[in-house]
């Protein structure tokens, strides 16, 4: 089986979507005849052409009333955000109008955007190159919110995403686009082709929105997280020395609340891991539902470890990124309450 | 000369109490504007969005190039579109003041503005309208009934009690889905145009925005897209004067024209009495034979006036001179059409009221026929359960357990 990176499985992912099916079209800023500033959409525009894969003029909320209206007319376009945290400018038209075309129209009209968008830190880019916002947009109804951590799950993901007729944001955790990391940034960077999901097929096929999957299986505690923190968890465990069950949740939006309930029901304990922010923001979902569902089997409070309440510092970048350290922490605190 | 840095803060002609005052509206002679070719260049004609495009003088002749040669017959069903959309608005705003409906919005004074644009363009062209854009969708066709059980929320409202009163869309007719957030349909028509040219069809796309809204980022977005992609679109400023209390000057209109703004993206911008049945086809028909032939968009600055209050919330008398619309001088389109056919001996004054007899009879029985369908406070009604549907195309999990927790609360209230 062939081995990609992050890239490569997503630019594999619109591939194979542009050669099956006619309507789909690719479009954004520097995606076509330069290939993307990732390198995401490298050799499409060549293959496809100029109609099928489009650079874009600088403005994000043109490109996604662009894609809504294309919708509309039939085609199923995906849309790259240079990074998140330029998709401010789109906001109105995702959130009044692509999340909400199908629920005010009562179903005569929608449009089938995948929004695409490169999230994260701990690639130094700062405050306007750093953001998770993920929360902003799982706040919204009509729309689902996918955030893969490895290159099997983005190509799979990402080909469920351009297939949906509902709207998808889809994160790419940046930081991993071209190896997993596991939190210390001063280690040599490790490829994907040292890692089993850096196995990804040549062709089509699917990993299912709406699940999320245990990566790793264990019985003292539950530990939540999505994307770039999947890793980072791995090696934090490794480190506590504890029998962690790792959820990967995949799909934020709709949650696999079974999965984590069941995971967090059976250990009783429960740690949240995420890169953005922590006040009102996914993890507090989390640990709602997670009280909700399973109250009576936990046996520690419930913990989160997420980036500060502040913006995101570029001089502090490894201060401020929730990395093994207080992953740990955190996993202590669980395991040690009674 | 300026001496210093100063705040403009800008204020219009008159203030209630004031006598009205349109000097500012820049008036051509009907018949004077040059009709240009279909492919000209956009830097070739920026003297028509400063100009006024107008075909009927002050007789109501039509005169000059942008005479579109209408058959009478033509003119007719447009005057009957134009009236049927004046008394349709008029018996909702009384419905509106009686507690039928929640709210209203009337285009009185602006119906050749929709009427004529949707004559001119073919049924399958897809229009983004508006929220004042009522002509289009009476033009089109669209059954009273269907628009009348969308304001009443009712069993047969196409939008499912999701959406405010006047909020229509209608798939079949090629007409989208009107947002309560103003100018997002502007670049979306343009997305919609560029898909069409992708897929190779000869569909054209057009939209519609109140100049006050052309301040909204949106509709720079849509000439930056439209002009980049030369994109098969029409984008139509209907510059009505006022933004709820806002004239015209809050969104940039004292120093250039709406129109004018065509050019800056190299879009053709044509300026056009709005309120000129014939100038409005003639204009739009311009428009749509240039995009389909592939020449690109075309910017459409719709010159009229705001009769009625913003919406059934606002009173105007707060902040214009309460009679400011009988100094308008563009007139009325409805009766600047019927005196013109009149003028050419195919209509008349008695025609003209047994057309009005007729369409208020009409109107009153689809409303008739409405109100059986149930209204916003009197049953028959929606089931609520139907709120969760919708919001994704399959129902997930957690919008089903929602759904299920409000059916119970509402068989244990015995509703």
């Amino acid at each position: 089986m062939p081995q990609m990176n992050m890239v490569q499985a997503v630019n594999s992912a619109m591939d194979v979507m542009l050669a099956r099916d006619p309507a789909v079209v690719v479009m954004g800023e520097d995606v076509g005849y330069f290939g993307g500033v990732f390198r995401c959409t490298e050799g499409l525009q060549r293959k496809y052409g100029e109609h099928r894969v489009l650079d874009t003029p600088i403005a994000e909320g043109g490109i996604i009333a662009a894609a809504i209206g294309m919708g509309v007319n039939g085609l199923r376009p995906v849309a790259e955000i240079q990074f998140a945290d330029y998709v401010y400018p789109a906001f109105d038209q995702i959130v009044s109008e692509l999340a909400r075309l199908r629920y005010r129209t009562a179903g005569e009209f929608s449009a089938a955007v995948t929004v695409r968008m490169p999230c994260g830190g701990g690639i130094r880019g700062g405050q306007t190159h750093s953001q998770s916002p993920e929360g902003i947009f799982t706040h919204v109804c009509g729309i689902k919110v996918v955030m893969p951590s490895s290159p099997y799950d983005a190509k799979g993901l990402l080909i469920s995403s351009i297939e949906d007729d509902d709207p998808v944001i889809f994160f790419e955790p940046k930081r991993i686009y071209s190896g997993p990391f596991d939190g210390d940034p001063n280690k040599p960077a490790v490829p994907w082709s040292t890692h089993p999901k850096g196995e990804v097929p040549a062709g089509h096929y699917t990993v299912p929105i709406s699940r999320a999957e245990i990566v790793r299986a264990g019985s003292d505690l539950t530990v939540v997280a999505y994307g770039t923190m999947v890793h980072v968890v791995e090696a934090a465990v490794r480190l506590a020395g504890v029998d962690a069950e790792i959820v990967d949740l995949r799909t934020l939006v709709p949650l696999d609340t079974d999965m984590l309930c069941s995971s967090v029901c059976k250990t009783g304990r429960c740690v949240i891991v995420h890169e953005a922010t922590r006040f009102g923001g996914f993890g507090a979902e989390l640990s709602a539902t997670v009280q909700e569902e399973c109250f009576w089997h936990l046996r520690a409070p419930i913990q989160r470890v997420t980036g500060w309440d502040t913006p995101y510092p570029h001089a502090f970048e490894w201060e401020y990124f929730p990395g093994p350290a207080r992953i740990v922490a955190a996993i202590k605190t669980v395991m040690e309450a009674t | 000369m300026v001496k210093a840095s100063r705040l403009h803060v800008p204020h219009p002609p008159a203030r209630p109490g004031d006598r009205p005052d349109f000097d500012y509206v820049r008036i051509s002679a009907a018949g004077a504007v040059a009709r240009p070719e279909i492919t000209v260049a956009a830097r070739d004609i920026e003297a028509l969005a400063v100009d006024m495009v107008r075909v009927l003088d002050d007789e109501q002749r039509a005169v000059g190039p942008w005479n579109p040669h209408l058959d009478p017959q033509e003119l007719q069903v447009g005057l009957r579109h134009m009236l049927l959309t004046r008394l349709f608005d008029e018996r909702m705003q009384r419905t509106q003041r009686q507690g039928k409906i929640s709210f209203y919005m009337k285009s009185s004074g602006e119906e050749a503005v929709s009427v004529a644009a949707a004559m001119a363009l073919r049924p399958d062209d897809m229009l983004f309208p508006s929220y004042r854009n009522q002509g289009l969708q009476v033009a089109r066709g669209r059954g009273l009934v269907d628009l009348m059980c969308q304001l009443l929320s009712n069993t047969h409202d196409m939008c499912k009690g999701r959406q405010m009163p006047v909020m229509y869309h209608w798939r079949s007719g090629n007409i989208f889905s009107i947002s309560g957030n103003l100018a997002t349909q502007f670049p979306q028509a343009v997305g919609w145009a560029m898909a069409a040219a992708i897929k190779g069809e000869d569909r054209i796309a057009a939209s519609w925005l109140g100049e006050g809204s052309s301040a909204e980022a949106d509709f720079h977005y849509a000439l930056t897209f439209a002009a980049v992609y030369q994109a098969p679109v029409i984008l139509n400023v209907v510059n009505n004067q006022w933004a709820i209390s806002t004239f015209q000057g809050f969104a940039g209109g004292e120093q250039r024209s709406f129109a004018a703004r065509g050019p800056g993206h190299g879009i053709p911008g044509i300026r056009v009495d709005g309120n000129d049945f014939l100038a409005v086809y003639a204009v739009t028909q311009w428009a749509a034979e240039r995009a389909r032939r592939g020449a690109g968009p075309t910017l459409i600055e719709l010159v009229t006036y705001r009769v009625s209050a913003h919406s059934t919330s606002d009173d105007p008398a707060r902040y214009r001179p309460k009679e400011e619309w009988h100094a308008w001088p563009l007139g009325d389109p409805i009766a600047r059409l019927e005196q013109h056919l009149i003028g050419l001996g195919e209509w008349s004054a008695e025609r003209q009221e047994a057309l009005r007899q007729e369409l208020e009879a009409h109107i009153a029985a689809c409303w008739k026929e409405s109100v059986s369908y149930g209204t916003y406070s009197e049953g028959p009604s929606l089931d609520p359960a139907t709120m969760f549907e919708d919001v994704f195309k399959e129902m997930p999990t957690h919008l089903a357990r929602q759904r299920d927790e409000l059916k119970a609360l509402l068989k244990s209230r015995g509703s």
